[in-house]
């Protein structure tokens, strides 16, 4: 029998190289989330790119994985654009999660419009970023997005019913949000890496 | 002193041409002039001299030779309006600005400062008149009457040194020297073909056969006495009109006069160095009141592309009920236009827009109150918690109470099974000072399917977990 052997010296040696030190792609904005940090490659959501939740309902916790990250988003000179939401932004309930409302523009628009006032904002690189409920949107329509995000180099947080989870999607990211068995999301898709298999559970502190 | 003079020898034409919708089919256009019984043809375009048209002829002639052709009588107050807006543009360039029959005239020596030296400023000038569609003569002289001689002599030519001035001006015919009263004609007869020999002739035998008058001019054209005639200012107001020949039913042809529109209102802004927040575009028909649409900006602009787009999705949102015979555009108040800053080491992408400048558009097409800031107020009542900001908003006050992310605008019933109660109750009592009286409890339920809800109850009544409640919001 041959003597195990220890890792250290061999570390020690340099010979044996480490798979996890691959510098991990830069430019991820930090969710406030460090589970989710951790298990994006970017280490948080994608700064010139389209992410998408996919939701099983509406007030599931949505808002409350991206609103941390939007507190810090918005500023008196880029501030977050919010196309079509579903209901009114509670203000009180976004400042408590850290969002200064005075930076959030809210934009009323239905149908195809929510697409186009979605693609003017990020192409126009004057917000910090965009959150967009567009209902339908084909393949095409995504990938406008897409591109218009990666143009203004504009974040991009696209809410869609969970049954599109089936249709290709361009988005950099996708996430799923599940609450049976419990709260949870799991990352669908994300560029630059594997998605974690397991899914995380989401906490809604102060909800 | 310096001055460019611009002549425009074919202002009445050009001022036509830019505003015919462009169209290959459209016949040749030829400008009359004159008393009904002796009409005469002024100026025409390409297509009409092509085919033998030249100014002068009597219209007979023209009708003779071109069988088919627009002709179009001389509006002298539309050349008028359109001279005014080159002396606007000129404006910009040069604090002095002369307005010469046919011509403009500009100080440059001290613009020179701003705009860089003479070749590249004259092609800024060139520029600039090519873009608005005027074909021009331009020339540099001493003085507005010589640069104007020499443009008509020679295009291009630029004349610095004052020292220099007489001997250039004699070598110039006379006809150039746009003398009062076209004396150029009787001096012909007289043998006098050249500035020189006329310069040559005695001062007082000249005064006592054609006046002062001539010798004015003289020493006006070579700066022996100051520039007496006054100077330019610039309107208060915008006001220009473009009357089609033909009735237009959709709006998409409005497009163009539209950009010609907007694109003078920009020249002009650019020239008094002012900008606009409200203008106003009327859409005339044949014998109705005309359809005024009413363009109001967030702030003061003056970026012709952006002048053009807000008014044209304005106007895509109407609906055109009769054809549209004139399109006017009148802007009143022309406030001073700060410019944007720009960060030095602004890093932004080529595309990218100014916030105020992506509000606009979103308004534009979506209309004037769908962008808007929420902020929160004073009153505990959810109703009344938030409303619409006018301006920048306020800052929200902190809670430590539960708040959902989302309000619903109306409580609705919660119609869901195995509802679970989280926190709770919360009582608001208020609002007994206007009628909007309410006593509610507050909970944080939780429903069958993971959501996270609002909802209320009559206080003190607590339902029980399957109906009476009544939903308030949802935490996102």
């Amino acid at each position: 029998m041959a003597e195990p052997l220890s890792l250290t010296p061999l570390l020690e040696s340099r010979q044996v190289w480490h798979g996890r030190e691959r510098p991990a792609p830069a430019g991820g904005i930090p969710s406030g989330w460090p589970a989710l940090d951790a298990a994006l490659p970017q280490g948080g959501w994608p700064a010139h790119a389209l992410s998408e939740l996919l939701l099983p309902a509406d007030g599931v916790g949505e808002l409350a994985l991206v609103l941390p990250a939007l507190g810090r988003l918005a500023t008196r000179e880029r501030p977050a654009l919010v196309v079509a939401p579903p209901y009114l932004p509670g203000v009180a309930g976004w400042s408590a999660r850290g969002v200064d409302m005075r930076h959030v523009l809210v934009v009323r628009a239905a149908g195809s419009e929510i697409l186009w006032a979605m693609e003017q904002g990020l192409r126009s690189a004057a917000c910090g970023a965009v959150l967009g409920w567009p209902g339908e949107a084909d393949d095409r329509a995504l990938r406008r997005l897409q591109v218009a995000a990666d143009t203004g180099r504009t974040p991009a947080f696209l809410f869609r019913d969970r049954r599109h989870a089936a249709q290709a999607s361009p988005a950099a990211l996708r996430i799923e949000l599940e609450t049976r068995p419990q709260p949870q999301w799991r990352v669908r898709k994300c560029r630059g890496g594997q998605p974690p298999a397991q899914a995380f559970a989401l906490s809604r502190a102060g909800a | 002193m310096l001055w460019a003079c611009i002549v425009l020898p074919h202002l009445a034409l050009d001022t036509l041409l830019r505003r015919r919708l462009p169209d290959a089919e459209a016949p040749p256009l030829v400008l009359i002039d004159g008393p009904l019984q002796t009409r005469h043809v002024l100026d025409a375009d390409e297509a009409a001299r092509a085919g033998g048209i030249a100014p002068g002829q009597p219209l007979t002639t023209a009708h003779a030779l071109l069988a088919r052709f627009d002709a179009v009588a001389h509006d002298v107050a539309l050349t008028a309006r359109q001279h005014d807006l080159l002396a606007a543009w000129a404006y910009r360039y040069s604090a002095e600005v002369l307005r010469l029959p046919g011509a403009l005239a500009l100080e440059v020596q001290r613009s020179q400062r701003l705009f860089g030296h003479w070749p590249g400023f004259e092609k800024k000038l060139r520029d600039d008149l090519a873009a608005m569609g005027f074909r021009h003569r331009l020339a540099l002289a001493p003085t507005p009457l010589a640069a104007r001689a020499l443009a008509d002599a020679a295009d291009g030519a630029a004349l610095t040194e004052p020292g220099q001035l007489r001997a250039q001006l004699a070598k110039l015919p006379l006809v150039h020297a746009q003398l009062p009263d076209d004396l150029h004609e009787a001096f012909a007869r007289m043998g006098v073909h050249r500035l020189g020999a006329l310069l040559a002739l005695p001062r007082a035998g000249l005064r006592r056969r054609f006046g002062a008058a001539l010798l004015e001019h003289l020493d006006d054209l070579l700066g022996e006495r100051p520039i007496p005639r006054p100077r330019y200012l610039p309107p208060d107001r915008f006001d220009a009109r473009i009357a089609f020949n033909f009735d237009v039913e959709n709006l998409a042809a409005l497009a163009f006069p539209l950009r010609r529109l907007t694109g003078d209102l920009a020249t002009f802004l650019a020239g008094r160095d002012g900008g606009v927040q409200r203008f106003v575009l009327s859409l005339g028909h044949r014998g109705q009141a005309p359809t005024r649409v009413v363009i109001g900006l967030l702030q003061p602009e003056r970026e012709a592309g952006a002048l053009f787009e807000s008014a044209r999705s304005r106007l895509e949102r109407i609906v055109l009920a009769r054809p549209v015979e004139w399109l006017r555009l009148r802007a009143d108040e022309l406030p001073p236009f700060v410019p944007g800053g720009r960060d030095l080491f602004d890093l932004r992408p080529e595309h990218a827009l100014p916030l105020a400048q992506l509000q606009e558009r979103l308004r534009a097409r979506l209309g004037d109150d769908a962008v808007y800031r929420l902020e929160a107020t004073p009153d505990p009542r959810p109703e009344h918690a938030q409303r619409i900001a006018d301006d920048a908003g306020r800052a929200a006050v902190p809670t430590t109470l539960p708040r959902p992310t989302w309000l619903l605008p109306q409580p609705v019933p919660l119609r869901t099974h195995g509802l679970r109660v989280l926190a709770g109750p919360e009582r608001i009592e208020s609002g007994w000072w206007d009628g909007g009286d309410l006593r509610r409890d507050y909970y944080v339920l939780e429903t069958a399917e993971g959501q996270r809800a609002w909802a209320f109850c009559p206080a003190g009544e607590r339902p029980d977990a399957l109906a009476g409640w009544m939903l308030h919001g949802w935490f996102a």
